[in-house]
């Protein structure tokens, strides 16, 4: 019979095989799925693995889908090594959005191009604004962090609607809930010609080298993973908890804040009820199957915006519903954490051993006077 | 008076739901278990117990279909936290994304399909009193259900000896398992159970509270519950209460609408999911108070043999 | 016939041997010691014989006949009862339920409670069965344990390092306890690294060395040195004792009082304590009495000490952290070493930064070579085995560990060294090593507070010792003019009456 047997290291090549086999575990499942609803699963997996890759328009739009998913991970994947859970980062980039739009809607027809700047920034603000209720319940309160950042998503989504419903609406809108399209001066600037991709791009490589410089030659860094890795080891150490929540809710929040202000800024070009794409959640998972480091996260993301674009084209090509995205995002992260058993114990066939028959209780008799053989 | 009482009435039906996901939940988390995945559960159980409503015309069947699309979702999560030891929290949160894709998925179908006429139900002669009857006496079976559950739950876990092993468990599995209890199969069994309760209420959303599917129609009632526990201190009555105290705020959004309160409409819904940031402030404000009664072991790993 | 007897019995580790064809034998009514230090297999021994681990290879035999033993469940049933050095108790839960739980299933918890309390009237082990565990004490606790144990008539009795939380007087009511379970036939499995205690209880012994039996004798007819040398191969070790340089008040505790941060603690009472330079200052006291809370005080975990209740050098140090600690030259090595002393996932260089910070910039940039080369340093001049600096601390084995954690505190020049529980869970080599290293820091002026449960190990290594006992401290007493029976009353806190006594005849001789 199979028998888990504990490693006594950490298996180095299975930290990074892990999130392989977790992906072609998904896939054979992804292939029983096609199969059973009827579709030709190699047209399947074409339309999710291969055609996201095939023209240079293609991969632009993948990098401009990884790159909220990027910086959303980046910032979750120092939360969850500080053993912060924040979930609630989908509600902070819808609050990021919103804080986004309202500086954008400022701008006037003679505002030049420099506005992109205050309405990036007022993204992250909004972002650590949002998360930092999270971090202040939690530091004076000791309210779950979890429960509460989730709940907020919900307030902020119902925000959001209040504000694209209500004061925000565009007049001449035809009474559609969305706001004003932004004026073309507060738009991200594009990279190229002719391609949606915007430096939000850049912005997420440069978070890269940044987040890994932080996490792995700082000092600072290493305090938020020892905090999360052993928290009485940290408070012998002198770290302070505190402020490792805080860092850590603020700086996730400010991510997740920044790109809701880029997709809002971006190729959104303005509010509407739609803006909540799930980035936020889909992140987490981003985060976990990169390994939480900035480089792993980077693949992962890659990986989840094939995902995601695959998704829409097997709904436009292939009639199957977009909400195989979500089942297969799910699955990928369900998998990775089975796989991940595999870094830490060994599996390793046990033959059954003849089993003598079961140990024979002591005659009564003996028992009961209880002295003596 | 009337409307007071159709209030009330409501309050036991939107309460109903999170007692059996709380009361699933607490099961789980007394063993020392902690189920993120309440929220995926309940969305798969609820377009689970919704097609089988419409295929079979049953109530009780489509609870049943709820139960164990619970109760198997439990299980695998299950496996992967207590045999391969996986990370609680991220385990959980990966079956509620699961479960969040998988149901909208599979409830495209049953969008448009309708159950069948709901059928009133009224207790004889009780729900004839004034106020009394139409308030309390004119529900769905399970909201009777609920109640007699929570009784039940509490004698199991504080008269009877499998509810102290249960307990014993949550607050030291490495005592448990050195005394020769088989605490991964106790943990297991508990967390199908609380899979199962969740499924129920999920099942009661979709064929009985709303009936109708709609991509995320549980609408976080399962993060919710989650709270609910820790609110209620892992005690059964106390959850069916903090329970029914949800259900009043989030009746009350409706109410308030229907007086004509001047409020936008997204504040009133944001109401119940306020309410209960403000409830988790209000309990974990007192640490010790929480560690004192909190199973000690939830969310720990637990490593026979070490 | 022999009650119980391994034979050729054998349990193999990814990473070890862990028993190699091992062979006990057992009489009835016989108290036969385990012995061998930390790591040689006495635990997985009597984990097999307790039915939670299978063996390998080779049979166990019951009464003559051979068995297979699955579980607790039935090593219960034979009549196999195990009394756990790190208690198995629920602490939310009461007495007579903990017990309860320990039976199989057929009494009800109220027949449960008054066979309990026939059971520790019969034995002397009173404890009341009605309180919820966490309000116990740990004596009361492991009187819980073997009242568990007893309740299942056991035919034999493994007692699992049953002193380390007792003080020398409840050792001796304990071991009437055992002699009269042994006299009415029950057989007792005994297992220590105590020497003097297996001489004075055991009439067997079997010893224990890498895995393998080295011998079985009768303790009675043995010298501490014989059974040493069964035990670790050589005679223990002698540590140079040089006399005490003393130098100025490096530590001084003025009147501490601190109220338990957590509900299952203890609290602080008007603690007075001082260090002088060139000397080690001993604690001694019975787990539970309030050394953790101190041990948090002194170290900065816990910043809630009133102002002026802790002075270094004369600067009051109450409330500063433990960075800051260290920089005034305060340094700590915990009883814990995974998860507090060192983290267990990381490398031996990164676990240096937890407290030395040379090689971290103003800016907070790390320098990591000279993170990997500290980790080098230390691991050889403290004679570490390890795999190298990038050797996951979980990896070491315990007495390694501890020597590395030692050693990096040692190699900052600490002005003072708080160390608690120094060689607990260390073999023999190591713990001498450690012994000596500590000795060699106080010669060169370094001041040094040591906490240990271990009383052997205080009066080899202390200048002055204080026993610590319901939260409060003891006045000071010169090693030299200390008796184990005198610390063992003061652990009970009767240190006021012997003060007296000590005055008195001081007084009498001036």
């Amino acid at each position: 019979m199979l028998k888990l047997e504990a490693r006594p290291e950490q298996s180095k090549l299975m930290s990074v095989m892990s999130p392989v086999l977790a992906l072609a575990i998904t896939v054979v499942i992804g292939t029983i799925l096609f199969m059973l609803l009827g579709k030709d699963p190699m047209r399947g997996l074409y339309v999710f693995f291969v055609e996201p890759l095939k023209s240079v328009y293609a991969l632009t739009e993948l990098a401009m889908k990884a790159t909220p998913l990027i910086l959303i991970a980046l910032g979750l994947a120092v939360c969850f090594r500080s053993n912060v859970w924040n979930i609630g980062a989908e509600g902070q980039f819808v609050v990021g959005a919103i804080a986004a739009a309202g500086v954008a809607m400022q701008a006037g027809p003679d505002t030049g191009r420099w506005i992109v700047v205050p309405v990036l920034v007022a993204g992250v603000l909004g972002g650590m604004v949002w998360s930092g209720i999270v971090a202040f319940l939690r530091d004076r309160f000791n309210a779950n962090e979890i429960l509460v950042s989730l709940m907020l998503v919900y307030v902020a989504d119902q925000v959001l609607g209040y504000l694209v419903y209500g004061p925000w609406k565009d007049p001449a809108g035809f009474n559609f809930p969305q706001t004003i399209t932004f004026l073309k001066s507060t738009a991200v600037p594009k990279l190229f010609t002719g391609f949606r991709v915007n430096i939000g791009v850049i912005l997420a490589l440069l978070a890269v080298g940044g987040f890994w410089v932080l996490l792995f030659r700082t000092y600072a860094g290493f305090q938020l993973q020892v905090g999360g890795l052993a928290p009485a080891a940290a408070r012998y150490a002198g770290f302070s908890s505190r402020k490792a929540l805080w860092t850590a809710l603020l700086l996730s929040g400010g991510m997740a804040g920044l790109a809701g202000a880029l997709e809002v800024a971006g190729p959104l070009g303005q509010l509407t009820p739609y803006v909540p794409a799930g980035y936020g959640f889909a992140a987490i998972i981003v985060a976990y199957v990169g390994r939480l480091h900035p480089v792993g996260i980077i693949f992962s993301a890659i990986l989840m915006s094939m995902f995601y674009i695959g998704g829409e084209l097997a709904q436009s090509r292939l009639g199957l519903p977009k909400s195989l995205t979500g089942v297969f995002q799910g699955l990928l992260l369900f998998t990775l954490l089975a796989c991940d058993t595999l870094i830490v114990y060994r599996i390793r066939w046990q033959a059954a051993r003849p089993v003598p028959p079961k140990a024979m209780p002591i005659p009564a008799a003996t028992l009961t006077t209880g002295k003596g053989a | 008076m009337d409307s007071f009482a159709l209030l009330l009435a409501a309050t036991l039906n939107s309460g109903t739901v999170l007692a059996f996901a709380a009361l699933g939940l607490l099961i789980n988390e007394r063993a020392g278990i902690v189920n993120l995945g309440a929220e995926g559960i309940m969305l798969v159980a609820a377009v689970a117990g919704y097609a089988t409503a419409v295929h079979t015309g049953s109530d009780t069947l489509a609870f049943a279909g709820g139960a164990a699309a619970g109760a198997l979702l439990a299980a695998a999560f299950g496996v992967l936290v207590i045999w391969l030891n996986t990370n609680q929290y991220a385990t959980g949160l990966a079956l509620s994304l699961f479960g969040v894709g998988f149901s909208a998925f599979v409830g495209i179908g049953y969008t448009q399909a309708k159950l069948g006429e709901r059928p009133n139900f009224a207790v004889p002669y009780l729900s004839d009193i004034p106020f009394v009857g139409p308030a309390f006496f004119r529900q769905h079976p399970m909201v009777y259900l609920a109640i007699a559950l929570t009784a039940a739950l509490a004698w199991f876990l504080y008269r009877s000896r499998a509810g102290l092993v249960l307990r014993a468990v949550g607050e030291s599995p490495e005592s448990a398992h050195a005394l020769g209890y088989p605490v991964r199969r106790i943990r297991l069994f508990a967390v199908m159970v609380g899979g199962a309760l969740c499924g129920i209420s999920g099942a009661y959303i979709s064929v009985v509270y709303t009936p109708l599917w709609v991509e995320g129609m549980v609408a976080g009632k399962g993060w919710i519950a989650l709270a609910l526990t820790t609110f209620a201190t892992w005690r059964p009555a106390r959850v069916l209460l903090g329970a029914y105290l949800f259900g009043g705020v989030t009746m009350l959004q409706f109410a308030l609408q229907g007086e004509g309160v001047q409020i936008a409409s997204q504040f009133l819904t944001m109401m119940p999911y306020l309410a209960t940031i403000l409830v988790l402030v209000l309990i974990s404000r007192n640490a010790t108070f929480i560690r004192v009664n909190m199973p000690a072991s939830i969310g720990k790993p637990f490593f026979p043999g070490s | 016939m022999l009650r119980l007897e391994l034979v050729n019995i054998s349990k193999q580790y990814p990473a070890v041997k862990a028993n190699d064809s091992v062979n006990l034998k057992v009489e009835p009514g016989e108290i036969h010691a385990v012995l061998g230090e930390n790591g040689a297999g006495k635990s997985t021994m009597m984990k097999m014989i307790y039915g939670a681990v299978r063996p390998d290879e080779g049979e166990i035999r019951w009464n003559g006949q051979a068995v297979n033993i699955r579980n607790p469940q039935e090593a219960r049933h034979l009549g196999i009862s195990m009394v756990f050095q790190h208690f198995s108790l629920f602490d939310t839960l009461s007495a007579a339920e903990n017990v309860w739980l320990g039976l199989d299933k057929s009494l009800s918890l109220a027949e449960v409670t008054q066979r309990m309390m026939k059971v520790e009237k019969e034995y002397g082990l009173d404890v009341e069965p009605l309180r919820p565990v966490h309000t116990l004490s740990v004596g009361e606790r492991q009187r819980v344990e073997i009242v568990r144990a007893l309740m299942t008539n056991p035919k034999c009795l493994i007692l699992d390092e049953p002193t380390s939380v007792l003080t020398p007087q409840a050792v001796d009511k304990l071991f009437v306890t055992l002699r009269k379970l042994a006299a009415e036939g029950t057989s007792i499995l005994y297992i220590s690294h105590k020497l003097d205690e297996i001489r004075a209880l055991c009439t067997n012994c079997t010893v224990l060395r890498g895995g393998k039996v080295t011998g079985t004798v009768d303790p009675r007819t043995e010298t501490n040195a014989g059974l040493s040398r069964l035990m670790i191969g050589a005679e223990p070790p002698q540590l140079q004792h040089k006399q005490a340089k003393l130098g100025a008040v490096v530590l001084d505790v003025r009147g501490l009082s601190l109220p338990k941060e957590d509900h299952f603690g203890m609290n602080l009472t008007d603690i007075r304590l001082q260090v002088k330079a060139g000397e080690i200052v001993g604690i001694a006291g019975v787990s539970g009495n309030g050394q953790q809370e101190l041990m948090a005080a002194m170290s900065g975990e816990d910043t809630r000490s009133p102002p002026d209740s802790i002075h270094l050098f004369g600067k009051d140090i109450s409330n500063h952290s433990p960075r800051k600690r260290r920089k005034e030259g305060l340094h700590f090595v915990p009883e814990e070493r995974l998860g507090r002393g060192a983290v267990p996932t990381l490398s031996l260089a990164a676990n240096t930064l937890l407290t030395r910070t040379e090689a971290v910039d103003r800016s907070g940039w790390v320098r990591t070579a000279e993170v990997t080369k500290l980790a080098q340093e230390l691991i050889r001049r403290f004679n570490v085995k390890a795999g190298g600096p990038d050797a996951a601390a979980k990896s070491l084995s315990g007495g390694n560990l501890q020597k590395f954690i030692v050693g990096r505190e040692i190699h900052a020049n600490p002005k003072l060294l708080i160390v608690s529980q120094p060689t607990w869970g260390v073999d023999v080599g190591a713990a001498a090593q450690i012994r000596g290293e500590l000795l060699a820091l106080r010669d060169q002026g370094c001041a040094l507070l040591v906490v240990s449960e271990e009383l052997d190990e205080l009066f080899e290594i202390c200048d002055r010792l204080v026993v610590i006992a319901q939260g409060r401290v003891s006045p000071s007493v010169a090693t030299s003019a200390a008796t184990i029976e005198m610390i063992g009353e003061w652990m009970s806190g009767l240190w006021d009456k012997s003060a007296r006594q000590n005055e008195e005849s001081l007084h009498a001789q001036a």
